[in-house]
């Protein structure tokens, strides 16, 4: 049960029952889909970027939990920062939710609250979905994101 | 007025009460049951994906490999000959399991899949033609669709989806009224893995035999949990999978009338499915090594005979009865939590409970209760459009075997409302 209450913290529930920036964003310049078929995840994240900088950034669609506390809390850590701001940041948050690299949380943020996926490996999938949604979006990648 | 068949096929009704079935005696057959996971008492409800395998299985195949092994058919030492008589005998097994009228009906393939493939790229070749049209049903795994898209794709035909109903019952009016002399073929699945909807072969296969279609039934979900007689239903083909009824992977069954395997051409060319070659023509071995190509997984095929005896042995009319009196009781236990809802509530089931908890993902579902020691599978369960159908992109399924007790039933619902505690 610790196991469980390190992945389903409270913080990560309360985003995924009532996610931030969840809606359409009419003035995106930037959008992609992102899908896990192996469990039917689906976000679409829209992103408003002002040159080199991401303005504003929404999403929409419905997953587990883990990715949609996870593609809120992304779309709050992402605003305002520079395409390589948040390229550094998903480097920090992929680490941290395989358990690799030196514990270091402190850039993380709230985001340390997934440090519990990296006990439940099949998970990272799902907290990760939404960023890799997001480097394709920043990439203008026409096609939809798979995890598999 | 839309029919649903509301009588249980004859092969599903279960006696009326089941007579020695010791369920605790068999769970001991099962080594892997007695084992713990993440500190707690594994409970493991994932049938429909692959069963556990008795203790006599294991024993076959690790036999057969100290002490057995052999290339088979072409030998002519001891041990060749010897497993070759293993390799068959595990044929006629299968013959008697099924009902099929001769044991060269049964052809030996990896598993249901290969079994479908097979059919489509031989029989459907030869058969399908542009314009033509294939019938199968709205709650189909997707081997028992893409298989036929692919052939489809090739043939410029027509794939054609009879619907169900909320409950998860097939429409036997829709389906009849799709039936039309563009129809080739009718694949239909005899137990729903997504759903656990039993369908009425018997009449499918009259309906469809009215029209003079053939009929392959998906039997994947149905050979762990009833007695099946191929001659009985009447169906053309019957395929199913060793490891959904205590065998090993990699093997399985396709049953075909011998008419209609005789008639079909090749599937895989290479040893053993030719009776001569030379480099300008090749003619092609009897039934059913025809279909067989190359050294076949003869542990497989004895595990598989093995894993039959075994089912003989404990009845399988009680085991079916049994099964039965534990997904009722399961079924009445997981319908009062709160927030839950059962995907496939039809009036003829087995082995499946699939459902979906109001707010909470199939997969935040599945992680908790592992941490419980219950193994469940989360997920569209390989049919995507039937989860498109019903408006969900995923459910948590419990599947049932004949080793799973309504003490486990329990540990389930109690599961479940630990995922409700965690969620609240």
């Amino acid at each position: 049960m610790s196991d469980l209450r390190e992945l389903y913290q409270d913080v990560i529930l309360e985003h995924s029952k009532a996610p931030r920036n969840y809606r359409e964003l009419p003035l995106a310049n930037h959008k992609a889909e992102g899908y896990n078929p192996l469990c039917g995840d689906h976000f679409t994240l829209y992103v408003d970027l002002d040159g080199d900088r991401v303005r504003d950034i929404s999403f929409q669609g419905s997953g587990c939990a883990i990715s949609k506390a996870s593609a809120s809390m992304l779309t709050q850590m992402v605003k305002g920062k520079t395409k390589a701001e948040a390229q550094e940041l998903f480097d920090k948050f992929l680490q941290l939710v395989k358990g690799e690299g030196n514990g270091n949380q402190a850039e993380l943020g709230k985001l340390a609250v997934f440090s519990g996926v990296c006990e439940f490996p099949v998970r990272v999938k799902c907290a990760t979905l939404v960023w890799h949604t997001l480097q394709a979006a920043l990439e203008g990648k026409q096609q939809a994101v798979s995890t598999e | 007025m839309t029919t649903v068949a509301n009588r249980l096929p004859r092969e599903f009704r279960p006696s009326r009460v089941h007579t020695g079935f010791d369920v605790e005696k068999v769970r001991r057959d099962f080594p892997i049951l007695a084992q713990r996971v993440r500190g707690k008492k594994l409970v493991y409800l994932d049938n429909a994906a692959t069963s556990q395998k008795p203790q006599v299985v294991i024993d076959a195949i690790s036999r057969y490999y100290e002490e057995g092994n052999a290339n088979i058919h072409r030998g002519v030492h001891y041990l060749s000959e010897h497993a070759t008589e293993e390799h068959e005998a595990a044929r006629k097994t299968v013959q008697n399991f099924v009902n099929a009228a001769q044991a060269h009906e049964i052809i030996f393939v990896r598993g249901a899949t290969e079994g479908i493939n097979l059919v489509a790229q031989t029989y459907g070749r030869a058969h399908v033609n542009a314009g033509d049209e294939v019938l199968i049903t709205a709650m189909e795994h997707h081997s028992n669709i893409v298989p036929w898209q692919i052939l489809g794709e090739e043939k410029g035909a027509r794939l054609r989806v009879a619907p169900i109903n909320d409950r998860g019952e097939l429409l036997l009016d829709e389906f009849e009224k799709l039936l039309n002399p563009r129809t080739r073929m009718v694949g239909v699945t005899h137990v729903s893995n997504a759903l656990g909807t039993v369908n009425p072969i018997s009449r499918i296969v009259q309906l469809a035999h009215g029209h003079n279609i053939p009929v392959l039934v998906d039997g994947a979900q149905a050979v762990p949990h009833t007695q099946v007689d191929v001659q009985a239903l009447d169906v053309d083909f019957y395929v199913f999978s060793g490891h959904k009824v205590y065998a090993p992977t990699g093997i399985g069954v396709l049953y075909g009338k011998t008419a209609l395997l005789e008639a079909m051409p090749p599937y895989q060319g290479g040893g053993d499915m030719i009776s001569s070659v030379t480099f300008e023509k090749t003619s092609y071995n009897k039934l059913p090594y025809k279909f067989e190509a190359g050294t076949p997984h003869v542990a497989g095929a004895i595990g598989l005979g093995t894993a039959i005896e075994y089912l003989n042995g404990l009845g399988i009319a009680n085991m079916a009865a049994f099964e039965h009196e534990v997904l009722e009781y399961a079924t009445e236990a997981i319908s009062a939590v709160p927030g839950i809802r059962l995907i496939g509530t039809a009036a003829q089931k087995a082995g499946v409970l699939s459902f979906v908890l109001e707010g909470i993902h199939p997969h935040d579902v599945g992680t908790i209760l592992d941490q419980e020691g219950i193994a469940i599978r989360t997920g569209h369960h390989c049919a995507q459009p039937l989860m498109q159908r019903f408006g969900i992109p995923a459910t948590a399924r419990a599947s049932f075997a004949l080793y799973n007790t309504k003490e486990e039933a329990d540990a389930l619902v109690a599961g479940i409302q630990k995922v409700r505690e965690v969620f609240a």
